[in-house]
């Protein structure tokens, strides 16, 4: 079995610098299977040119961050929505 | 947001082993399980980013304790535990994450499982128990590879006194100690079911290590019927520390 993932709190730090909430607890749909789950429960892959989150159930790709000459591609289009509480936000 | 931490302390767990201690002035304080970011910069400007997890219980002196494994190829670790000397300074960002945590509120039973340095924000977790003078019953189950690679051997020492709040239990992996019952292994079913909570306390259970050894115990507790809700996971790796 491949087991060279980490998981969402492995990128929190660097989506802390783009989004205003705390991802590991926001709730993620995957677009390809439906499941909902935490983001802290998605498998992350690091060592990929950026940062790469799948889903932990059918490991279809939930997010993409691409940092590139000084711009950042974020790609979210592997989820249906992203969920979090009001108290979050600043 | 990056802020600025001052070692103020350096104390060796074990020989590949280090924990630093951080005075950092506007540090929002913390809760047991986040982690900070570290990040190094290079004169040339190139700089690495690595997650350690927060070893020390939120305090009112703005003080963080990160302890921080020697990985042989790592690009940040021999670093932070050989080098790093009090007085310097390093970049933090933080505190991360508000999921793989124990809050003081919390009164149900908490399982906690750690492999290698798996155990570090878990030993945040049993010292803010102890700050908060939490009641919430607590078990932890320590994977090591021997005796001489467990982490905070006095302060769990201490905790194993009759009448202990905190139940500890040692899985070796690879050497024990002499006469010990069980034979070096890998976390199985039966130490699972010997040692942890029972799945019918619904305990909330925290387990941190390696991928490998989070997925088979989580495994392991999904299977003896804990609800998969009530369990929270926290990976890392080798490849790149942490990241």
């Amino acid at each position: 079995m491949n087991h060279d993932y980490l998981d969402g709190n492995a990128a929190a730090g660097e989506l802390s610098s783009i989004l205003a909430m705390d991802v590991t607890t926001a709730q993620s749909q995957c677009a390809n299977c439906g499941a909902t789950k935490h983001f802290a429960e998605a498998h992350v892959y690091m060592q990929a040119p950026g940062v790469v989150a799948r889903c932990a159930v059918c490991e279809h790709v939930l997010l993409r961050v691409v940092n590139v000459r000084h711009r950042v591609f974020l790609d979210m289009h592997g989820m249906t929505f992203l969920s979090f509480g009001t108290s979050q936000l600043p | 947001m990056w802020r600025v931490g001052t070692v103020v302390a350096l104390h060796d767990e074990t020989a590949i082993v280090r924990t630093i201690r951080l005075k950092v002035p506007d540090w929002p304080s913390h809760v047991a399980g986040q982690h900070v970011d570290v990040r190094l910069t290079a004169s040339d400007g190139y700089s690495a980013v690595r997650s350690y997890s927060i070893a020390s219980a939120p305090n009112s002196e703005n003080y963080v304790e990160l302890t921080i494994e020697r990985l042989p190829e790592g690009e940040v670790s021999p670093y932070l535990t050989q080098e790093v000397a009090v007085g310097d300074r390093l970049e933090l960002r933080g505190p991360i994450g508000g999921w793989f945590v124990w809050r003081r509120c919390q009164t149900e039973p908490v399982q906690l499982i750690g492999g290698g340095s798996g155990i570090v924000p878990l030993m945040a977790m049993i010292r803010s128990r102890s700050v908060w003078r939490s009641t919430a019953p607590f078990r932890l189950l320590y994977s090591a590879r021997e005796p001489s690679a467990v982490l905070y051997q006095d302060e769990l020492h201490a905790l194993s006194g009759h009448d202990c709040p905190v139940t500890v239990t040692y899985a070796y992996t690879r050497a024990t100690p002499k006469g010990w019952p069980r034979p070096p292994g890998r976390v199985d079913a039966s130490l699972i079911a010997n040692t942890t909570w029972p799945a019918n306390l619904a305990a909330t259970s925290y387990v941190c290590g390696s991928t490998s050894f989070v997925e088979s115990i989580a495994g392991l507790l999904t299977a003896s019927g804990h609800e998969p809700d009530k369990i929270r996971t926290e990976r890392f790796g080798p490849t790149g520390e942490r990241k």
